[in-house]
């Protein structure tokens, strides 16, 4: 099994290595376009800006590579927010994997969303053998919508997105790296049953 | 919902886990690696490491430590101690720290929160304030671990840090620290009232009431501790069935 973790100007990559090492598979960090190509998994992950990382994804065409992927693919965090249509952050477009927006919560709560938080209306391999409403970890000021692809929903000032999937492109706005046995399970998933 | 967070915090020395009661007498309890880890098993939501060493070769150490942990545990973690340039965040950052701790460091140069929250995103920064009420009724702000006070007041202070880009507030009541008398749950409301990013209240942990009153009238969004949790005064899984039973949102 051969894991590429997206390599770019994001924070704390290391983690999703980490956690991947844990469940007992190696990974590389990479931006090597045919090691990217030729790998089995695909992690997307993120932390940052989104308009300065589609502009940095732009320059080393990633962008592109990443919609052409046709094997698994994970997006987490940022990661999923990059894959959506557009985002309110910066008013940049993103690679457009599932056409939904990015917007920006209305400060009715403390923004940014941090913590732990439930999954609801889970659907897809992703969540396989999860128990109901099981708490993931959150950080993030920005929220995709909800659509027809949403695997899963949350709700925090309003009803959003934690996770979403079309065809290979699965994608999560908490971090199962970071989201204890239950992330565990979602990575494993991801992994194994993909 | 969005869960209350049981953060136990673990003050790190040489290589090992210490707990200082009122700021100075030192007792060691263990591998931190090892007693982060037990904490993830029994329910922690999050972890704070804090380096209490100063010395250039020790912080190496602690840098080294940071990975390890991040290898190990399965939760967020923040750390802190002595993160006085951007370069020390950067090197906890790709140790695998997920959120850093400043204290000191803001205080003396408010524009560290400001250059930090840019370089890596406000949710990497928690600023933390050790602060004390005195005699004329008001907080003021202390650094270098509770020796200097400040020209600063506490509400002010905590103001300014959210709109430099902290992305959260972690609250020291020097009057409350090491006590096991309750956390200063009126401080922390008109704390959570100003401000709209989370507030993490620290310091006077000794029962489990002093949880609910915490995370009720203290408005706080986490609760950090030390010794009860060390010492196994109290166990993790009991607080959170007892908040649980008390209506508070626990994961």
């Amino acid at each position: 099994m051969k894991i590429a973790i997206l390599k770019y100007n994001a924070g704390n990559i290391m983690s999703v290595q980490f956690a991947l090492k844990r469940l007992g598979y190696n990974s590389e960090v990479t931006d090597n376009e045919s090691i990217i190509r030729n790998s089995d998994r695909v992690i997307f992950p993120g932390v940052g800006e989104a308009a300065t990382t589609m502009d940095y994804l732009r320059q080393r065409g990633l962008d592109k590579l990443l919609k052409e992927l046709n094997q698994p693919v994970l997006g987490i965090c940022l990661g999923l927010q990059l894959m959506c249509s557009h985002s309110e952050e910066g008013n940049t477009n993103c690679i457009g994997i599932f056409d939904v927006p990015v917007l920006k919560f209305l400060p009715s709560l403390n923004v940014p969303h941090m913590g732990w938080n439930t999954l609801e209306n889970m659907k897809g391999i992703l969540f396989e053998k999860l128990t109901p409403l099981p708490y993931v970890y959150f950080v993030h000021s920005y929220y995709a919508a909800l659509s027809e692809n949403t695997a899963a929903s949350c709700k925090y000032i309003n009803e959003f997105s934690a996770s979403l999937q079309k065809d290979n492109f699965f994608a999560t706005q908490f971090h199962p790296e970071k989201s204890g046995d239950t992330g565990h399970l979602i990575l494993q998933n991801f992994i194994e049953k993909s | 919902m969005l869960a209350k967070r049981i953060i136990p915090c673990l003050d790190i020395r040489n290589g090992q886990t210490v707990k200082g009661v009122n700021f100075i007498d030192i007792k060691e309890v263990g591998d931190p690696v090892e007693l982060g880890a037990k904490y993830a098993r029994e329910g922690a939501d999050e972890l704070v490491y804090l380096d209490i060493t100063a010395s250039h070769e020790e912080r190496k150490l602690f840098t080294m430590l940071v990975k390890r942990i991040a290898q190990h545990l399965n939760i967020p973690f923040t750390v802190g101690g002595g993160i006085n340039e951007l370069s020390d965040a950067d090197s906890l950052l790709s140790a695998g720290a997920d959120k850093i701790s400043i204290n000191s460091s803001a205080v003396l140069n408010p524009d560290f929160i400001t250059d930090l929250a840019t370089r890596f995103g406000s949710q990497f920064v928690v600023c933390a304030v050790d602060a004390k009420l005195e005699s004329d009724g008001k907080w003021w702000v202390y650094i270098n671990g509770g020796r200097k006070k400040m020209d600063k007041e506490l509400f002010s202070w905590v103001k300014e840090a959210q709109e430099r880009g902290a992305g959260e507030i972690l609250f020291t009541s020097m009057n409350h620290d090491g006590t096991k008398n309750g956390f200063a749950n009126d401080p922390l409301a008109k704390i959570a009232d100003i401000i709209s990013i989370p507030v993490i209240a620290s310091g006077g942990a000794g029962k489990k009431d002093h949880f609910v009153d915490v995370f009720t009238k203290g408005k706080a969004d986490a609760a950090l501790a030390a010794s009860i949790f060390h010492f196994n005064e109290i166990p993790i899984p009991e607080l959170k069935s007892y908040l649980r039973e008390n209506k508070i949102t626990i994961r």
